[in-house]
């Protein structure tokens, strides 16, 4: 009985508001704007940040990335002045991490040579990546035929070669992969595996893995191709040597992440006095980019919060002038019989469903603003569930807050002096 | 509960106004709108209050009806004090024992005249299908059958009166209060009014009724003459019904 009357309760609210229809909607605005500011503002800034926390997952949370870098002033000092260019991790950095810290699982290095694969009359160009088996325990990708790398091939320096998907279609495509033999700048590798890769190289972070990618033996490519890289310029060549362009460290869990890297740094400045690497953790990123996400978030949250303030205080203003407006209705209903409660009760519904309609349409705009953003402008939104949840507990909550003091109000009023109210 | 109500002779009685005065205060001054009065009012009868303005008649009527508790001495309806009553209690009594009839009608514009006339029920918690066969029923006994969808702004003086009337009746009060219910309506619709109310008199209903006007008193049982704040006289007209 209580549901009965409590329906026909806001049977009543929606009448009562749907006789100044124009002055219903203008007080919804509020709610309808700030309700849709809220979700779309959400939705903007949920789908910018989940595309870089997603890079940056990808380089792994565990990972501690090492690059070598050629020092600044040998690089502002010039080319042509210096025979070659002497910098970067050395093949000894690698042993140093691994053995210097017990929270290392695996150091996996890479020595990257720009190469030109050929088989027959095909060529297609290559990133060798001198590495060890190690490299597909870490970068670890869905092996389509063949095998990866393995210890036996680091002990026989085999001239064996794991090759992407894209290359092998671009070299081998409709012939027999395994057992192939690919020419890879100055020598023959035989092709063991395909693997898939992960190519995005878009964006600020990079995986360690590129689409162009062929790996061999890090001792085979030692070997054969030396650590003199020449780099062949307008009129000068650029000669450099570097012997690892890149390791990556893998830690055990996450919480010794940040004391390992700062281990490392340690180490590695000792003997790089120079500083010729580059040390990046894409935990640290990680952390960094939550903590602008939260930051986001807060300044999100207090012009929302200003918003649905204003737009309460709107819904507050026009319910004082209703219920002064009706202070002769409020006298009658009194004099027949109802208690104070039930005035509150009424005035009170009156309220939220004005909030709570507004709250519905803003929750709609704020789903379609960032559907238009993602249509029109090629950007990620991800409308949360939580944000529409917030809003509809919101759009509630606002109409019982702002919806109470008019209510009282209305329900204090004296009867006697209501009902001689012109 | 007071004693009084539960002996068998008393019971008759509706009202019982014992020693009651009303008391406001106005700047440093004490104002005695109502300054000892004794009445006792019996079930069935029809009593016309009225006096010169300020005499203490309205303060009277909203006393009567719940609005307002006396400064001292004691009120009775149907035998229960209301001296001690909170405000819930005093709304619920005003729901179960008495209708309220206005000058000015005071119908709900935004509601149609039946549910005006449904709203005393509402408030009751008795479900809608019960509460419109009543509203239904009420309505053809003051003669407004054809006009229950309608909005009151839509009906006559007269015609919003029967509806207000209609409300006042529909929780089936022991005390139907009528406050110059002629006082908005050209003659002739008021003499009809007061023809219905008479009827309903007649109906055993008891009727309280506040006007300025000598031949609208004239159809009560019972004149009834405040004068500061006091009752100066109360005749009893040979229209009434033999004692």
């Amino acid at each position: 009985m209580i549901s009965t009357r409590f329906i026909r309760n806001v049977r009543l609210g929606i009448k009562t508001l749907l006789l100044h229809k124009m002055r219903s909607i203008l007080t919804m605005l509020g709610m309808v704007f700030g309700v849709g500011a809220v979700i779309a503002m959400l939705a903007v800034g949920e789908g910018a940040s989940k595309d870089a926390l997603d890079q940056i997952r990808k380089l792994g949370s565990q990972n501690i990335i090492i690059n070598s870098q050629q020092p600044i002033e040998q690089a502002a000092s010039g080319a042509q002045r210096v025979r070659m260019n002497i910098y970067g991790l050395l093949y000894d950095d690698m042993d140093r991490i691994q053995n210097s810290f017990a929270t290392v699982v695996r150091t996996v290095p890479a020595k990257l040579i720009r190469g030109e694969g050929r088989v027959g009359g095909r060529t297609q160009e290559l990133r060798l990546v001198g590495t060890t088996p190690a490299w597909f325990e870490l970068v670890s990708r869905d092996l389509l035929v063949g095998r990866v790398m393995v210890d036996r091939d680091m002990e026989q320096n085999a001239n064996v070669v794991v090759l992407t998907e894209h290359g092998a279609r671009k070299l081998l495509s409709g012939k027999e992969t395994i057992g192939s033999q690919v020419r890879i700048n100055s020598g023959f590798f035989k092709v063991v595996g395909v693997i898939k890769s992960e190519s995005t190289q878009s964006g600020t972070m990079q995986t360690p893995d590129q689409q162009i990618d062929a790996y061999i033996p890090l001792n085979v490519a030692k070997d054969r191709f030396g650590d003199i890289n020449v780099e062949r310029g307008n009129g000068s060549n650029t000669r450099e040597k570097v012997e690892l362009h890149q390791l990556i460290v893998q830690i055990d869990s996450i919480d010794n992440v940040e004391s390992t890297a700062a281990g490392i740094e340690r180490v590695l400045s000792m003997f790089h006095p120079k500083g010729d690497y580059r040390t990046s953790v894409p935990l640290a990123l990680l952390r960094q980019a939550e903590a602008t996400q939260r930051t986001f978030n807060i300044v999100l949250g207090s012009i929302a919060g200003i918003s649905l303030l204003i737009g309460g205080i709107g819904i507050m203003n026009i319910m004082l002038a209703s219920v002064t407006e009706r202070t002769r209705e409020i006298g009658i209903r009194r004099a027949i019989g109802a208690r104070r409660k039930q005035i509150i009760g009424q005035f009170l519904i009156e309220t939220v469903v004005l909030s709570v309609t507004g709250g519905f349409i803003g929750i709609g705009i704020g789903v379609l603003i960032p559907w238009l953003i993602t249509m029109f402008a090629d950007m990620p939104t991800v409308v949360t569930m939580w944000s529409v949840l917030l809003s509809v507990a919101i759009s509630i909550g606002v109409g019982v807050i702002f919806g109470m003091y008019p209510a009282m109000r209305a329900a204090n009023l004296d009867p006697i002096v209501a009902l001689r109210h012109e | 509960m007071s004693e009084r109500a539960t002996s068998h002779h008393e019971s008759n009685h509706v009202i019982e106004l014992d020693g009651v005065w009303k008391t406001y205060r106005m700047g440093d001054q004490d104002v005695h709108a109502l300054a000892g009065v004794d009445l006792t009012i019996e079930r069935g009868s029809f009593w016309a209050i009225s006096g010169s303005s300020g005499s203490g008649k309205s303060t009277m009527l909203n006393l009567l009806g719940c609005l307002d508790r006396p400064t001292q001495g004691s009120y009775a309806l149907e035998g229960q004090d209301i001296a001690s009553t909170s405000d819930d209690e005093l709304s619920d009594l005003r729901l179960k024992h008495l209708g309220f009839v206005f000058q000015n009608f005071n119908l709900i514009p935004q509601l149609t005249v039946q549910e005006n006339i449904e709203l005393p029920l509402f408030y009751q918690g008795i479900d809608a299908i019960e509460a419109a066969q009543r509203a239904q029923a009420i309505a053809e006994r003051v003669g407004l059958t054809d006009r229950l969808r309608h909005r009151p702004t839509e009906l006559s003086g007269g015609q919003q009166q029967r509806v207000a009337i209609a409300r006042a009746l529909s929780n089936n009060p022991s005390v139907l209060l009528a406050d110059e219910p002629t006082g908005n309506l050209d003659t002739a619709t008021g003499d009809a009014i007061m023809e219905l109310l008479t009827e309903l008199h007649d109906q055993g209903k008891t009727i309280i009724m506040v006007t300025h006007e000598p031949e609208i008193a004239a159809y009560a049982q019972f004149q009834l003459v405040m004068r500061d704040g006091k009752i100066e006289s109360i005749t009893r007209s040979e229209k009434g019904v033999p004692a």
